[in-house]
């Protein structure tokens, strides 16, 4: 490792399927490095002694380290390596927007090649699920007899519960769907994050003793109050930001119209895809309107297409410099045929008397001034108005936070917006013992966002339950 | 949990489920629902409890026979087990002391209307019910309403039982003789909520009607259910199910529930295909057991 060596500036592509093949059916994309890729693309990180990339990690995975143990071949090393940072490394080497993070930060990135650090960490994953070779066993922890209810079973959930179960403390998990994995089951397409990778990472969690029990809505079936008179000691919120946004313009209500969140929970969590051998149904629209340009939009427009849309739209107001969405999802979704109608925003949605879509109008915008998010704004060209015919609307301007938990915890101190508010370092909520994070306290942020808040709320959390008498 | 533990036939087409579920029988308020699954393929359906026995943990789920999933769930037996059960869903109903409440159950409304008839008359208020059915084969529940009633009026389509005709004509008779009502409770299909809250309005009664919308999950997550309510547009599993009906637009409600007409009438083809001489057989003895109606 002595002499320097050669900067390569040729990223390793990832193999993907086909555009003309996946845009027509529900496997995963990108198909992942092979063990040769991976060296080859391992080869070109510098190991730097202070590397630029891992302060850009939420979760500050060892990143010069892991990639060292791939360069030598050694791949279960490079996963122990990720893993006492960050336990979703499949979920995130496929979903961690990195371009925004650790690669954006990457020495090389100057040079317009970073390395594929994402890819990377993907590969090590899969690789440690193939050989099933280097799972760690958890050692046993004595039983610390401290009970901690956790509230959704999406990755800050799923986080928390697994870092305090290896602590000892004996862990329940409630989760209001049929199925835990949170966004990552109802939202994410299995194009994009195979549902048995999610499955597996809740089996670790699972192996490590928590207990998980689903179809449990925390706020009616029980509220955060009678969980902490009854058998537990301190409880985390990690109930995400589910609730769907919807334009407020007239004809929203017409059939047709559907939100994100409910498109991609007939798709994903129902498996409406494959209607009638599962029994949900979903409509099809022949030429579809997805309003929205982030990823919930592109994850919609691609599940479009892959029902069999004739036409896919992505209506955006801004321009595409300022589309929210994941490089990567943005172009991969340009080469399965998604059209970018671009700086148009939806003022109303026409339909027939049968109460269906017939057409959305829009109206043309242009960029103005920046407003307080640095974006320039996108302000509406006069007498511009036009009808877009499309006979399918989907949705995808954001989520917020659902109130039920909320508002059946007395003394929970909520922003403005809904959002529960917690101390950024430990998640201590207004309420003692009440923790929360994830995105019921940042609003629809990342995976990687909340499973830190997962593991950071978990310190604290066995630290508060240290200081309790008894344990 | 989620047993069936006991079924009963309460018409041809309406069947009634005691299922084990402690938790939510100790839970439930009046005006609640659950979101049940029957198997790992099978969709999320919404179904009001009906019923609940805290003491030996159970509800009760009255469940009529529309098409493909309630269908499947008829040919369940005692012993099986339900995938998934979820609730209590939903905001329970108002119940404190109105005065005079009259309930109008129309259909498999009269177990959804049971409940709320029972926590009205356990608040103190005089509770009179008038039930309605096509026909006295499909008439349910009668006895378990008039128990929480202080007064019963039963009407048929078709005159075979009680009062021939609508709902809606027997309570245009009892404020025609000059009852005075504090509030109407009104619950079945769409046209007939709406007909009663175009004669309520008339006069000027508070009604409240509860609203059977399509759902998935039933916790605010998706939008699915959605409903105009004076105006405004509503999540009808967490805002409701129960709302003020003169203000509910009903075209849109029933515009909705139209929504996936050919989904449902593929899936039933193919679900009959699949179980075909299963239920024919099932059919036959059903039809057997309910044959008083003639
Ligand atoms: C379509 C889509 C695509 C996305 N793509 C990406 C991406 O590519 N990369 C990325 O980093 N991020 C992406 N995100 C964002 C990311 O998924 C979220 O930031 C992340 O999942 C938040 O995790 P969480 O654990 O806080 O909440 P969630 O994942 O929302 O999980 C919350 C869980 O709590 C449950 N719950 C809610 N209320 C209750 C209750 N009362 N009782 C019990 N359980 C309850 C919910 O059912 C859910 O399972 C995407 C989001 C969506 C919707
Ligand atoms: C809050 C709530 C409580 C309910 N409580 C009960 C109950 O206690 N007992 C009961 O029998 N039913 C109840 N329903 C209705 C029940 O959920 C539907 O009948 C059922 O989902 C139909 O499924 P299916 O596959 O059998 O029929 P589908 O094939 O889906 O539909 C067949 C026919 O029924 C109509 N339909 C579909 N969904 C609904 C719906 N949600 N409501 C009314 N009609 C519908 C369709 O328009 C179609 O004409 C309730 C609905 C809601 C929203
Ligand atoms: S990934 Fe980039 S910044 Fe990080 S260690 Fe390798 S070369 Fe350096
Ligand atoms: S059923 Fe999904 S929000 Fe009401």
């Amino acid at each position: 490792m002595a002499e320097k060596k050669k900067l390569s500036l040729k990223r390793e592509p990832m193999p993907r399927q086909d555009p003309k093949l996946r845009a027509h059916n529900f496997s995963e994309v990108a198909l992942g490095y092979s063990p040769e890729q991976a060296i080859k693309e391992a080869a070109r990180c510098l190991t730097c002694k202070k590397p630029r990339c891992v302060p850009g990690c939420p979760v500050e995975v060892d990143i010069p380290g892991f990639i060292r143990w791939i360069q030598e071949g050694d791949f279960a090393k490079a996963v122990q390596t990720i893993k006492a940072t960050n336990c979703l490394p499949a979920v995130c080497g496929r979903v961690c927007p990195q371009e925004d993070q650790c690669e954006k930060l990457c020495v090389l990135a100057k040079k317009g090649a970073p390395v594929a650090i994402g890819r990377l960490e993907r590969f090590v994953a899969d690789y440690e699920a193939q050989q099933g070779c280097c799972v760690q066993v958890p050692k046993e922890v004595p039983s610390t007899g401290k009970r901690v209810a956790v509230v959704g079973a999406g990755p800050s959930g799923l986080t928390v519960a697994g870092d305090l179960a290896k602590l000892g403390h004996s862990v329940t998990i409630f989760e209001a769907l049929h199925e835990p994995g949170g966004v990552l089951v109802y939202g994410i397409p299995e194009f994009r994050l195979p549902k048995a990778i999610v499955q597996r990472e809740v089996d670790f969690v699972k192996s490590l003793g928590a207990e998980l029990k689903t179809s449990f809505v925390i706020g009616h079936l029980q509220t955060v109050d009678e969980l902490m008179d009854g058998e537990y000691d301190a409880v985390y919120l990690g109930n995400g930001a589910g609730l769907p946004y919807f334009m407020n313009i007239p004809g929203e209500n017409l059939n047709g119209v559907y939100s994100a969140n409910e498109f991609l929970t007939r798709s994903n969590l129902m498996r409406a895809y494959k209607f009638p051998e599962y029994d949900t149904p979903i409509k099809v629209g022949r030429k579809v309107a997805v309003v929205g340009g982030g990823n919930v939009a592109m994850d919609s427009c691609r599940t479009a297409l892959r029902l069999g849309s004739e036409e896919v739209l992505c209506v955006y107001r801004r321009s595409r410099v300022e589309l929210p969405a994941r490089q990567e999802e943005i172009e991969n979704a340009e080469e399965e045929g998604v059209q970018f109608k671009l700086l148009n925003n939806p003022v109303r949605i026409l339909g027939d008397d049968e109460g269906w879509v017939t057409g959305m109008e829009c109206i043309r915008m242009e960029l103005g001034e920046p407003d307080e998010s640095g974006r320039r704004r996108p302000v509406p060209v006069k007498g511009s108005e036009f009808i877009m015919d499309v006979d399918q609307v989907i949705v995808a301007i954001g989520q917020g936070a659902n109130p039920l938990v909320a508002s059946t915890t007395p003394g929970l101190e909520i922003n403005k917006w809904g959002y529960i508010v917690a101390d950024s370092t430990t998640g201590a909520t207004s309420r003692k013992g009440v923790y929360a994070g994830g995105d019921i306290v940042t609003g629809a942020a990342t995976v990687i966002l909340a499973m830190g808040a997962g593991r950071d709320a978990a310190r604290a959390i066995d630290a508060y339950l240290r200081e309790q008498k008894g344990c | 949990m989620n047993e069936i533990v006991l079924k009963k036939m309460l018409s041809p087409e309406i069947k009634l489920y005691k299922i084990r579920s402690p938790l939510i029988a100790k839970k439930r308020k009046a005006g609640q629902f659950v979101v049940v699954r029957l198997d790992q393929k099978g969709e999320r359906f919404p179904l009001t409890i009906a019923d609940s026995d805290p003491r030996e943990g159970t509800i009760t789920l009255v469940v009529q026979e529309v098409g493909m999933t309630t269908k499947k769930m008829g040919l369940l037996k005692e012993g099986d087990v339900l995938w998934d059960v979820v609730g209590p869903l939903g905001k329970p109903t108002e119940t404190e002391k109105f005065g005079t409440v009259v309930c109008i159950g129309g259909g498999v409304g009269n177990a959804v209307v049971y409940p709320i008839a029972k926590a009205m008359k356990a608040a103190g208020n005089r509770v009179i019910s008038i039930i309605g059915a096509r026909t006295k084969g499909l008439l349910i529940l009668e006895e378990e309403n008039r128990a929480v009633s202080d007064e019963i009026h039963v009407t048929t389509d078709d005159g075979s039982y009680g009062k021939h005709g609508f709902v809606t004509d027997e309570l245009a008779g009892l404020l025609k003789d000059g009852l005075q009502v504090d509030l109407v409770v009104a619950i079945g299909p769409a046209i007939m909520m709406k007909a009663v809250c175009d004669l309520t309005k008339s006069h000027n009664i508070r009604t409240i009607v509860s609203l059977n919308s399509i759902m998935v999950d039933g916790t605010g997550m998706c939008g699915a259910c959605r409903v105009e309510v004076g105006g405004k547009t509503r999540f009808a599993c967490v805002d409701g199910p129960e709302f003020d009906g003169h203000q509910v637009d009903f075209d849109l409600l029933v515009a909705r529930l139209r929504m996936y007409l050919p989904e449902e009438k593929r899936a039933m083809e193919a679900f009959e295909e699949e179980v075909g001489e299963r239920l024919t057989k099932q059919a036959a003895s059903d039809s057997s057991a309910g044959e008083d109606h003639g």
